[in-house]
């Protein structure tokens, strides 16, 4: 069927369809970005693995960050189906040329940033994801069904950390507060710039690979998580939150998104770290992965 | 005869100590596949370690739980060998460390599988399967860095005599064990060296470390990586997590 057709259906379009360069090149850019951020969000929460206060966090967390690796290999291999391969993201990656969310360059200063993360960012994220489970992208849309479902059941873990500190002696409930200021306005632009801003929008929502507004998401996310901080007891840092009967939403205060625009530049408080630890990895693992390679060619040469 | 706190907390600091350092490879592996694989392995060396020490807890009969022997004891009261305690930031380090460290753990669980403590044959039951998991791991990568590039074959072999001094410690009698560490010997460095033979490298003759992990003597590291371990929940005496 023809690419048009497909979409006016509401179809999938599988890597064998015929599909226009830029709609390609524009799932690529988002399936490498979506990759890229999974990896690097690998980075914050593993900072406190090693630190986590009981054994029975320390196993969610590492859990938790496999995960995430996990979620970076479906979205390579999603990626890859469109004929771009994952060596090459990766040197986009550590050239600078692909990004990643810029919520990863703030940094977890406590446990209970953990916590934040999986409640608020993963929950962020889950507004951000769910609808691509129905992107026109057949493999993209399929990857991300599974990446919703643990995405979900990290924000509950998330929601679960906070709401022990909240409720246990004062320096943990002070150490969840401090957190959820901290992570609530980066959380609030994880959903992009306002709609009159953002370039690529249109010609997504067209595409069928978006399908809301960052607005109306961002919206969503804010009515989704105001109740869930009264259960928390914990304050969001937002004098302008109230309920708005009239709209049926919360009414909640202006985001600055020039600090969002200055962490994409580089200038967030880790972008440095996080690009140097992955570039690092990756540099220290060049022997590993060129024996790997080495190996398997002698094996495949001794079998012909 | 009974078991001995001491037998199953030596046990368990292996296994916890190994997962503390295998995590160390999250977000650092030279491969994504590796960061689950190294993850997926550091996590049942966690659960092991949860099993055993709940077990120890229980045995030592002063409602100590799993969280009390990990985040409030010194090193002077840990357990494990040296093996497992020393930092791995090279890759060839960290697989012929986990290829000792599974390989004995291997034997050891299958036989304490047959033994006549329930508890510890049900913990070993679960445990033999995972680590034979850990046994592939660590094999197969050896024979692609062994038999790999000549750099890989050097680096692995390095990697194989800075930690052949510390298998011995493996095999070193603990009071109350209920298999003696000793019967495990010729298997497990059988099973070994046929490995590293197979992955076109040498077994290397090197004199055995003292290692005194099991009568709480470490290296400066294990300090270290305590301190980091315990540090928050030692900050908030009491507090639930």
């Amino acid at each position: 069927m023809h690419f048009e057709e497909l979409l006016a259906g509401d179809g999938r379009v599988e890597p064998r369809d015929e599909m226009p360069d830029a709609y390609r090149r524009t799932l690529v850019r988002q399936i490498a970005q979506h990759a890229h951020s999974e990896i690097i969000g690998m980075q914050p929460e593993g900072n406190w693995i090693s630190r986590a206060p009981s054994l029975r966090r320390k196993a969610i967390l590492m859990a938790k960050v496999q995960d995430e690796a996990g979620h970076g290999l479906y979205l390579y291999a999603a990626a890859e189906t469109l004929g771009v391969d994952r060596a090459d993201l990766l040197d986009q990656l550590h050239g600078g040329r692909q990004k990643y969310s810029s919520i990863f360059n703030y940094p977890t200063l406590t446990w209970a940033d953990v916590g934040a993360i999986g409640w608020l960012v993963d929950g962020a994220a889950i507004v951000n994801q769910v609808p691509l489970c129905r992107c026109s992208y057949g493999p993209y849309a399929r990857a991300m069904v599974r990446i919703c479902k643990e995405e979900s059941f990290h924000q509950r873990q998330g929601f679960e950390i906070l709401h022990t500190l909240a409720h246990g002696a004062p320096a943990q409930k002070a150490m969840a507060q401090d957190a959820v200021d901290r992570y609530w306005w980066p959380s609030l632009m994880m959903f992009g710039p306002p709609d009159d801003d953002s370039t690529h929008s249109a010609q997504s929502m067209a595409w069928g690979i978006k399908r809301f507004s960052n607005d109306d998401l961002r919206q969503r996310f804010v009515d989704m998580t105001v109740p869930q901080a009264e259960v928390l007891g914990l304050t969001l840092p937002d004098p302008e939150i109230r309920w708005n009967d009239e709209r049926g939403h919360y009414d909640f205060g202006a985001v600055d998104f020039t600090e969002l625009f200055e962490v994409i530049k580089g200038n967030g408080p880790c972008n440095r770290e996080r690009m140097a630890h992955r570039v690092a990895a990756h540099e220290d693992g060049a022997w590993v992965r060129e024996a790997a390679a080495a190996y398997s060619a002698k094996r495949a040469e001794a079998a012909a | 005869m009974t078991t001995s706190c001491d037998y199953v907390l030596a046990l368990a600091d292996d296994a916890l100590v190994s997962a503390q350092r295998m995590s160390w490879w999250i977000s650092r592996a030279p491969e994504l596949e590796e960061d689950v694989a190294l993850a997926n392995i550091g996590l049942d060396q966690l659960g092991q370690a949860r099993a055993l020490l709940t077990y120890a807890g229980a045995l030592e009969g002063a409602g100590r739980t799993e969280d009390d022997l990990a985040y409030l004891r010194d090193d002077r009261e840990f357990r494990n060998v040296w093996l497992v305690e020393r930092p791995q930031p090279d890759f060839g380090v960290t697989i012929a460390r986990l290829l000792m460290l599974a390989t004995w753990q291997s034997e050891l669980y299958a036989a304490l599988v047959s033994s006549s403590d329930a508890t510890l044959a049900g913990i070993a039951g679960k445990a033999v399967k995972e680590v034979a998991y850990h046994v592939d791991h660590a094999r197969l990568w050896t024979l692609r860095l062994g038999d790999g590039t000549e750099v890989s074959h050097a680096r692995m072999q390095a990697a194989l005599e800075s930690e052949w001094p510390h298998l011995e410690e493996l095999f070193a009698p603990v009071d109350g064990a209920v298999v003696d560490p000793r019967s495990l010997r010729d298997r497990v460095m059988g099973r070994i060296e046929e490995v590293v033979v197979e992955a076109t490298l040498s077994v290397p003759q090197v004199a055995p470390a003292i290692g005194g992990g099991r009568r709480g003597l470490h290296t400066e590291h294990l300090g270290h990586l305590l301190a980091e371990m315990q540090h928050l929940h030692r900050s908030h005496p009491g507090a639930t997590w």
